[in-house]
């Protein structure tokens, strides 16, 4: 080794040190910024690290292929490195949050993308000079087959979310024998290539795999699609570990595995606040995920009461306790503003306001406390669901944004879809406003039987307009 | 198998469970920006898209480096700074914006002092 390797070696190390305290900084809100910027000087330093390695021509397997850039080969990095920089520094600075999940899929598509080039590059090469070992073949095809699902899956996902996709499961006649096959062909291709190396085997196995990512998630419905990223998230992170091993970079390992690791506890998480599989989501579930538009009068039966802004302005004008749970509709509704500003004029008044935030509520989780984060709410008054539940039996109104399953009494008893999901006590409160643009079905596609309690006022508006005149008029009353 | 490639395989194993380990102690608040930030930590692939640029040796090679480089730059720049943006919006702010909140919390309104409180009530 030379002093320029046993330099960069230690910087890496110095790195992987960063990301895993970045991480870790990131258990509070009050030091989870200097995590994320600890990280990114760790990200920096492993980058200029492995440049000034390139440029002392060495790095790689130094004794069998040593490196050296050529003119073309520095152009295609450097303007290669400016592009992308440029598209992700713009687009992050510019996206809405409440797009803000498109965009990590996005940025998870490219990276997936990138491990899989990464590996077919190297491999091209070595496979031309003849001396391809299994030690290094077996990670090219878990680099390829994963980056490419995790490519085109993401896009996919993207799409989905920002409606250039259609958010219902798609599924035709053949679809799902269309996606085994290509599971197939990428595995077998796959394993093909171990034995006998050859390019064009690898070419057969990248389109395999993009095309299982395509067909994994389109049947998929879009309120599972927060699900199905952070999944792709966890993939993207092994398929980094993987480029790791085949050209042989110990950061490229551990942040990869880092990565995989985050990824698959948060799928599990989100999965189990839905009380469903990760497996039953991925297989395709019930749900169209865009909530059904059929606007009746009742609910199983029972007449629904409607309210007007007015009434439920003076109710909150009044109270001394109000909890204000948001759900999916706030986000879609980009009522976000809205709802903090009510929150403040209530709060000035000397009522107890606070947020319940069921886990799951909105696309991901975590995805309510970043919206209303944005609105300037102090996240002391956002209370996670198992602390927020117990507040429910004493707060005089319950005001439900386009929030509907997490709020579904229906859950506590077995034998329906939602089963054991866990809920918001919402139904527990002594007055309940569900802000609503319609008695449509939330993507479980049960009846909610809250709507037609006794103490249930329903108001039919769209949340960012139905705030709007809810704070208008508490303005007016409290002058 | 090489040692290299075994002390590597050590490596990825350990990171694993460092990485189940430090993350499954984070708050449900924190979890999109966490996996935000974890994504753009898979953004160090452009360390591969380095490495690349001094293996590829011909046209194809180029693009591909090219494409690589772009994809995986994007990921890790992108990433970062749209982690920072969401954890900018996570601020207590109790000098910002005082909260009369009279019984649940009073020791929030000490904390706020020289401004209106509602810690008569």
């Amino acid at each position: 080794m030379t002093a320029v390797e046993v330099t960069v070696r230690l910087v890496y190390l110095a790195a992987a040190v960063c990301f895993v305290l970045g991480l870790h900084l990131m258990r509070s809100p009050a030091t989870a910024r200097r995590g994320n910027l600890l990280s990114a000087a760790g990200m920096l330093a492993a980058i200029v690290a492995t440049v000034v390695l390139l440029a002392a021509g060495s790095g790689g397997d130094e004794a069998v292929r040593p490196l050296t850039v050529s003119p073309w080969g520095w152009i295609a990095l450097w303007s290669g490195l400016a592009v992308g920089s440029v598209a992700g520094l713009v687009s992050a600075r510019r996206v809405e949050m409440t797009a803000m999940p498109q965009l990590v899929s996005l940025f998870n598509a490219v990276g997936g993308g990138a491990a899989a080039l990464v590996a077919i590059v190297d491999f091209l090469r070595v496979s031309g000079e003849g001396v391809v070992t299994a030690g290094f073949s077996v990670p090219v095809v878990l680099d390829v087959i994963i980056g490419s699902v995790t490519f085109s899956g993401s896009l996919v996902a993207a799409g989905k979310l920002q409606g250039w996709v259609s958010g219902a499961p798609i599924a035709f006649r053949g679809s799902r024998a269309l996606s085994i096959v290509s599971a197939v062909v990428a595995v077998g291709g796959g394993t093909w290539l171990v034995v006998t190396p050859s390019g064009w085997l690898l070419v057969a196995v990248v389109v395999a795999a993009l095309a299982f990512g395509v067909l994994m998630v389109l049947p998929i419905g879009g309120a599972d699609m927060p699900v199905v990223i952070s999944l792709l998230n966890a993939f993207t992170g092994l398929a980094v570990a993987m480029a790791g091993f085949v050209v042989e970079n110990q950061i490229m390992i551990i942040a990869g595995a880092l990565v995989g690791a985050s990824g698959t506890i948060l799928t599990k998480l989100m999965a189990d606040a839905m009380n469903r599989s990760v497996v039953a989501i991925m297989v395709g579930g019930f749900g169209t995920g865009d909530g059904g538009g059929d606007a009746g009068a009742a609910v199983g039966g029972t007449e629904v009461r409607r309210v007007e802004a007015d009434d439920v302005a003076i109710q909150l004008a009044y109270a001394d306790k109000v909890i204000i749970v948001p759900g999916y509709g706030l986000a879609a509704a980009q009522a976000q503003r809205e709802c903090g500003e009510l929150g403040s004029v209530l709060s000035e008044r000397g009522i107890t306001v606070l947020y319940a935030i069921h886990p799951v509520a909105g696309r991901m989780p975590g995805h309510m406390n970043v919206l209303l984060a944005e609105a300037d709410v102090p996240y002391t008054q956002l209370v996670e669901m198992d602390d927020v539940n117990p507040e429910f039996a004493t707060c005089d109104v319950a005001l439900v944004v386009g929030a509907n399953d997490v709020t579904n009494p229906a859950a506590r008893r077995p034998g329906n879809a939602i089963s054991g999901m866990p809920i918001l006590d919402v139904d527990k409160a002594r007055s309940v406003v569900v802000i609503k643009r319609s008695l449509g079905h939330g993507y479980a596609g049960l009846d909610n039987e809250l709507y037609g309690q006794p103490q249930t006022g329903m108001l039919f508006a769209d949340a960012k307009k139905g705030l709007a005149q809810i704070l208008a008029a508490v303005k007016t009353h409290v002058g | 198998m090489t040692s290299e490639l075994l002390s590597d395989l050590g490596l990825f194993v350990l990171a694993v469970l460092v990485g189940f380990e430090v993350i499954s102690r984070i708050p449900a608040t924190l979890h999109t920006p966490m996996m935000s930030g974890a994504n753009a930590i898979h953004g160090v692939v452009v360390v591969g898209a380095v490495i690349v640029a001094g293996i590829a040796d011909d046209p194809f090679g180029y693009v591909l480096t090219f494409l690589a480089a772009a994809f995986a730059a994007m990921n890790v720049v992108g990433g970062y700074v749209v982690t920072d943006r969401m954890l900018g919006m996570f601020r207590s702010r109790p000098q910002a914006r005082p909260q009369a909140r009279p019984q649940a919390r009073p020791q929030r309104d000490t904390a706020t002092p020289g401004t209106p409180s509602g810690g008569a009530r």
